[in-house]
Parts: structure tokens; C-alpha cells; sequence
């Protein structure tokens, strides 16, 4: 019995919903540093054994000749170890340009955030930001998928990151 | 007070002139080891001294420094230059994946009395021929003791994604043979490597790593582990940065005319922030 019920739940989750989507806002606080450079910026999401299920955004520099933006891509960590160097950038839709201080909203819906077959479990969203003459941060959001109802899940960070929100729509 | 100072050079002298005892550290380090982006290049430093990892005492050989691209192809350092106490040298990194950066050696060394007096061959310095080891060792001399021995220097660095092919055996000598990738070592998680002596578990190998920058602090703060009977050692790491690390073997194992077999292994592994 116990067999047959579980794929009904995962049909359930995936069954397209119209306003499904998330919503993720991220806070580049502003520093009073001499010499401010915007920084790297990686948001996704990984399953409780690390694997990364969605890649959400990464915002480098794009622009650069000869892909040199590229060279500090390694100094999102923990982006880079679980994902980063899989890809092979940049990815439509995910790769951006840098974002200097300020709130950016970004909306995905199921599909474009690879979630429609996402088997339920536990889950993180995590922000990871490195600045060039600047520090590092991640910021780990925990969540259980699906949500029945709108949910936002909300942290905040303390040096590279200001506050992250993170809304799942069902 | 003469006496003891007499004594204490001359015990000095002797430690010196023995095989490997008191042994200067020696090292193949890295600028950095996890690279993104195309087209680039790794900085080396190599160098004789046992401050980890500061060039003071001499720069040791790497003229003949082994490189071994991501397609098992071998391949060259450039712009090798020789200072007072290092050598310093360039990797590009043309393919995605880990380079090796490598020195092995490996041979007979003899030691024996001729005369009441200490003899050995290969002198200092010098390297070992199989030619020269037939001329030069008497085969009836006076406690003669004939070791086996290997020596292996490495250090990895990796473009994108960390790969295999470069970590193979070559089942001669003592090797590290990754179960955690060299290139994927983060402070707080546990790293676990296997030795192998000439292709076999290197079961007792003695391993100790020490962080960088012992200069600024008052202990080496050495992690000391013992390889298991499967030749497997786990570490957990003092914090993150670049490592130097050392696994020592020994055993009565040796092809003759050797009687004992040695195998030193050193390597410098960066260790990185989770």
C-alpha cells in the first residue's frame, strides 16, 4: 500500500498549480569601505544529502573580455564546489550582471526553478555573496517542500548579506 | 662543559651523515589549488627548509619538477627560476581538471665501515645509479646494511572540477591513494587517504601534517595519525590553509640485496574554509 501512495504524493506536488511560483529577495548591504567593488552573488537550492536541485541566479561579472569575470567564480565556496564548476556558464536565465547595495526581487516560477518534479523532503535556499577586497557569506535557508500554503522563510546576515526572504506560492 | 659540547657536535655530525634522520623538510607549494575560469596559471614556490612554509635555507632540486595534465599527459612547468633559497616556477592550466606537480626518486642506499670508518652510498645529495651502487659498495664489507627506499613529493591543483585521472598509483614506492580528492578538503570535514607500498596497503605508515605559518605561533600544532591495516589514515584538520604533510614507512620487506625498505611521502594540500 505504502508503495503506491507515495508517487500519488509526488504527482500531488507536481500537478501544475497556475500561481505556483517563489519569489527570493536578497539585501547587498551598502559598506563604508574606501574601495567597493559589487559583489559575486550565487542563490540555489540543495536536498539534506547536498545535492543541488535548483541553481537559481549567479551574478558575476559577465561582461569582462575574454570570460576573465570567470576567475573569481571560486570565491563563492560552497557554490562552486556544489555546482558552479559543473556548469558550463553563462546559463540563460540564471547568469547575470552584479548588483551594487540595495533589496533585488527575483520571481521564478516552478518550472523555471527546475521544481516541478522536486520529491517532498527537507530542503535549503542558500546565499552566498564574495567581494573582491571584501568577505565571504552564506546564508542557509531550511525549508520542507511542498508548502500547502504561502510561506516565507526569512534570515538575515551580518557582513556581505542583509536580509533574505524567501516565498514559496503553492 | 667542553666535554658535552664536543659530544653534542659530533652527535650532531653523526645524525647528519645518517640516511633521512634529521632530514630537512622539503616542499612544492601552491599559490592556490581550486581555480575557475580559463586560461589560467598556477604560481609555485619549491624549497628545502623546515619552516612551513617560509624559503630559508636552501632551494633544493626541482630542476627536474614532473607534471602530470588532467589526461595523464605529461607536461611542463615554465619560467623556472632558482634564488638563494627557492625555486619558483608557472603552470598554465590549459585543460579542466587536476594537475599533479611531482618529484619521485627511488633506489638502494648502503652504509658499511671500511677501516673503523663510516662509509654510505649515495653521498649527499647525490643520486642513486644502480652502476655506480655496483662499483662503489663492497659487497663482504663491514656491517654493511643496504635499504630500499622511495621518495615522493607532490601537490595538486585543479581547474573546474576535480578528476581522477592524475591520482593513479604507479605501484612503486610509498603513494597516497585518494579516498577524499587532494583538491576537495575543507576545515570541517575529515579527510581520509590510503598508502600504498610498492602497489600494497601501507599498513603503520607514521603521517603528520602541519598547517602553514608556524612563525606565528608558538607550537608546530602537528595532527599525528597511523595508518590502519587497509594502509588508510584519517585526518581532521587544524582550520583551513595550506598544508604540509608527511607519511613515513618502514618495513624488512626489501628485495636484496636490501634488508629493510623505506618509504618517505610528502605533500602540501590546501585546506580551505567550509
Amino acid at each position: 500500500m505504502k508503495h503506491y501512495i507515495a508517487p500519488l504524493l509526488l504527482v500531488a506536488a507536481a500537478a501544475p498549480s497556475f500561481a505556483s511560483d517563489l519569489s527570493v529577495s536578497v539585501e547587498l548591504p551598502r559598506l563604508q569601505v574606501a574601495e567597493y567593488h559589487k559583489p559575486y552573488v550565487a542563490v540555489w537550492i540543495e536536498n539534506d544529502s547536498n545535492k543541488v536541485v535548483s541553481n537559481l541566479a549567479v551574478w558575476y561579472d559577465v561582461d569582462m573580455r575574454n570570460n576573465e569575470g570567470e576567475k573569481w567564480l571560486k570565491d563563492m565556496r560552497q557554490w562552486w564546489r556544489r555546482t558552479g564548476r559543473n556548469l558550463d556558464l553563462p546559463v540563460d536565465g540564471m547568469s547575470g550582471a552584479t548588483r551594487g547595495p540595495g533589496t533585488h526581487q527575483m520571481r521564478f516560477s516552478l518550472e523555471q526553478a527546475q521544481l516541478q518534479n522536486l520529491p517532498a523532503g527537507n530542503y535549503r535556499l542558500r546565499v552566498e555573496a564574495a567581494r573582491e577586497v571584501g568577505g565571504r557569506e552564506l546564508i542557509n535557508l531550511p525549508f520542507t517542500w511542498p508548502q500547502t500554503k504561502t510561506t516565507t522563510f526569512k534570515q538575515a546576515g551580518n557582513s556581505e548579506l542583509g536580509a533574505i526572504s524567501f516565498t514559496i506560492n503553492p | 662543559m667542553k666535554v658535552t659540547l664536543l659530544k653534542s657536535l659530533l652527535l650532531a655530525g653523526l645524525a647528519a651523515s645518517c640516511f633521512n634522520v634529521n632530514a630537512h623538510r622539503a616542499w612544492i607549494v601552491p599559490q592556490e589549488t581550486q581555480l575557475s575560469g580559463e586560461n589560467r596559471w598556477v604560481s609555485f614556490d619549491a624549497a628545502v627548509s623546515n619552516d612551513i612554509f617560509l624559503s630559508n635555507y636552501n632551494p633544493g632540486r626541482f630542476s627536474g619538477v614532473k607534471v602530470h595534465a588532467p589526461d595523464g599527459t605529461p607536461t611542463e612547468v615554465e619560467n623556472m627560476h632558482k634564488g638563494k633559497y627557492r625555486h619558483v616556477f608557472d603552470l598554465a592550466l590549459t585543460q579542466e581538471g587536476t594537475y599533479k606537480v611531482f618529484t619521485a626518486s627511488n633506489g638502494l642506499f648502503a652504509r658499511w665501515y671500511e677501516d673503523g670508518k663510516r662509509k654510505w652510498y649515495p653521498g649527499r645529495g647525490e643520486a642513486f645509479s644502480m652502476e655506480e651502487f655496483k662499483k662503489r659498495v663492497p659487497k663482504d664489507a663491514d656491517k654493511l646494511t643496504v635499504t630500499q627506499f622511495s621518495r615522493r613529493m607532490e601537490t595538486f591543483v585543479t581547474l573546474g572540477a576535480p578528476t581522477e585521472k592524475t591520482l593513479q598509483a604507479t605501484n612503486k614506492g610509498l603513494e597516497l591513494i585518494a579516498i577524499t580528492h587532494p583538491n576537495e578538503l575543507y576545515a570541517g570535514e575529515a579527510a581520509k587517504f590510503k598508502f600504498l607500498i610498492d602497489g600494497k596497503p601501507a599498513v603503520g605508515a607514521e603521517v603528520v601534517a602541519i598547517r602553514e605559518g608556524t612563525r606565528y605561533r608558538n607550537a608546530q600544532q602537528e595532527i599525528s595519525v597511523k595508518a590502519d591495516e587497509n594502509g588508510v589514515v584519517t585526518l581532521n584538520w587544524n582550520g583551513a590553509g595550506r598544508y604540509f604533510f608527511e607519511a613515513e614507512y618502514q618495513d624488512n620487506k626489501a628485495s636484496a640485496p636490501a634488508t629493510v625498505r623505506r618509504g618517505t611521502y610528502v605533500a602540501v594540500l590546501e585546506v580551505l574554509p567550509d
